[in-house]
């Protein structure tokens, strides 16, 4: 049996299928479907340091493969998340990564402080790309000096595995994956949504109350695997590839691109079971391929 | 417990253009998990350009056949793909997903079940549940016209049904909530339908001092409480219409 198990940093993974933030929850939520102990490791819902109620509905619409959505990272705020979420969520047998968003530097320094004690929160990823909070979340992530300004805040304060997810809403995603490298991030994951827009023609209104929003699922994959392709020829971090990952076929697709790791989004609304199948396509291509170590493919093209 | 299954059609009933009633049974013969009437699920859709599952009420329930129905009526490409399905084609579906209707009740209450368009669907199960525990149920059911009451037969097996349609070309002519079925006493209404509908229904079980529960149709991605899309504002804050609903008291709505 080929090995799977990779490493971001100094984390190792059993494997390399992680779930998107915003997409999985806390991780209950799918426990009726899938053995959580058997992913690399589980990306939880978005954390600020204080409590979010998101933008108004609606906040999502399906578009030509795929969705706009505009959460506005709803979530009840990280001392919330420590006393009454993590302790129900720690001892799932895999990583568990808690997404870190603020609206200003402080906050996210801050909330990654607060995190950083917590045992069994193996890493943060840092979500510098939100496209849909008025202030700051993409802001900082669409210049390299903001990337690296705040990689540099919470470098200085998080000691564990820090990845920082980027957003493609920028011209060149190689120089703001190089800044935040420079600033001691220990991997980069790609890409976040790409800013959208639906109009409802009948009505003549947007479909979303904030009129614009995140784009995610297959209509986003070729974008995100070109930009996955620049990005690790760019950096000697680890990439972790993200967007429009439907089945493990598209998994690979990204690792042959330069991603030691994927993450799993959209797909999981689709089908909730859909992170095993990835695990399992991965070892039968391995076999199918002769590959004993899947770390072998990465960056092949 | 939520599981996702392959379910085959039994039965596919063409009603009209716009709506079909779909009876469905697992494919792998497993028995079906215990539904509670108001519980949806989240059906997959094998049709080009349909990407996310559809939610859908669940209409009945058989557990003898280990049967459940969906009445679906064509409102976008992915509905109009499912209206048309055929006996024995196979469907994934996710459930069963949500709270559902309050079903205990004292035995002499005066229940009203009040149903608009396709939402008279959950309504069909919960009017048969509360009969099993003994209570008389009445239904009050709103239609543009008479061809599109749905399922009239199906009601009338369960209790007394009521009538309105907006061309008075069955029962009583206007909207639901002028109907004289509302005229006297009542203890609870449960109620599903078009969101104008429901507000106006909550609005006169508001003034009466009326208990009321409604069923939400708030768009959908996951139906599972991960995305966090389909949430309606409550007096709680932004909740999940797929796991804290779709049922609400309307005392918790901002409505």
């Amino acid at each position: 049996m080929a090995k799977l198990s990779v490493n971001i940093g100094d984390l190792s993974l059993k494997n390399p299928v992680l779930t998107a933030s915003g997409t999985f929850g806390y991780g209950e939520e799918f426990a009726p479907f899938i053995d959580l102990s058997r992913l690399g490791g589980y990306i939880i819902k978005g954390t600020t340091l204080e409590h979010r109620e998101g933008n108004p509905y609606p906040r999502m619409v399906e578009t030509p493969s795929g969705m706009l959505n505009a959460v506005g990272l709803q979530n009840k705020g990280v001392d919330y998340f420590i006393e009454n979420i993590y302790p129900r969520i720690k001892d799932f047998d895999s990583r568990l990564i808690v997404n870190v968003s603020g609206a200003r530097i402080e906050d996210y320094a801050e909330t990654a402080r607060r995190l950083a004690p917590l045992e069994n929160v193996s890493a943060i990823e840092v979500n510098i790309s939100c496209p849909n909070v008025k202030e700051g979340g993409m802001a900082f992530g669409t210049t390299a000096t903001g990337a690296a300004e705040v990689t540099r805040a919470i470098r200085a304060v998080y000691p564990k595995t820090l990845i920082v997810k980027l957003s493609p809403n920028v011209t060149s995603i190689a120089d703001i994956a190089k800044a935040v490298e420079a600033e001691g991030a220990d991997s980069v994951s790609l890409i976040n949504t790409l800013m959208g827009m639906s109009i409802d023609v009948e009505r003549r209104r947007p479909h979303l109350s904030t009129v614009t929003g995140g784009l995610s699922g297959p209509a986003v994959r070729p974008v995100a695997v070109r930009m996955v392709w620049q990005v690790a020829k760019a950096v000697k971090i680890p990439v972790i590839g993200l967007g429009g990952i439907m089945n493990g076929r598209d998994a690979i697709e990204f690792m042959l691109a330069g991603a030691t790791a994927v993450e799993i989004g959209t797909a999981n609304f689709i089908d909730p079971a859909v992170t095993m199948k990835v695990i399992d396509f991965m070892k039968d291509y391995c076999t199918r391929h002769g590959i004993d170590d899947i770390n072998d493919i990465i960056g092949e093209i | 417990m939520k599981q996702v299954l392959d379910f085959i059609i039994i039965q596919a009933t063409r009603y009209n253009e716009m709506y079909s009633r779909l009876t469905l049974a697992p494919a792998d013969g497993s028995k079906l998990p215990e539904i509670h009437p108001g519980q949806f699920v989240q059906v997959a859709v094998e049709t080009p350009g349909v990407f996310l599952r559809r939610p859908i009420s669940i209409n009945d329930v058989d557990y003898d056949k280990n049967t459940i129905d969906l009445l679906i009526r064509k409102a976008g490409k992915g509905t109009a793909s499912l209206i048309s399905m055929k006996e024995n084609d196979i469907i994934n579906i996710l459930l069963p997903l949500g709270n559902g209707f309050t079903t205990s009740a004292s035995p002499s209450s005066r229940l009203m079940l009040i149903g608009g368009g396709v939402g008279v669907a959950p309504l069909l199960y919960l009017g048969r549940k509360l009969k099993e525990t003994g209570h008389e149920v009445e239904f009050l059911l709103g239609a543009r016209s008479g061809a599109d009451v749905l399922e009239l037969e199906l009601f009338e097996k369960i209790g007394r049904v009521h009538i309105s349609t907006e061309d008075g070309s069955m029962g009583e002519k206007g909207l639901v909530t002028c109907h004289s079925a509302l005229n006297s006493d009542i203890d609870r209404i449960y109620c599903c339908g078009p969101a104008p509908m429901m507000k106006a229904v909550a609005r006169i079980a508001k003034d009466r001092d009326i208990e009321c529960e409604v069923s939400l149709e708030n768009m959908m991605a996951c139906g599972l409480g991960a995305c966090l899309c389909c949430v309606e504002n409550t007096v709680r804050g932004n909740v999940c219409v797929c796991t804290e609903g779709p049922v609400f008291n309307i005392n918790l709505l901002n409505w």
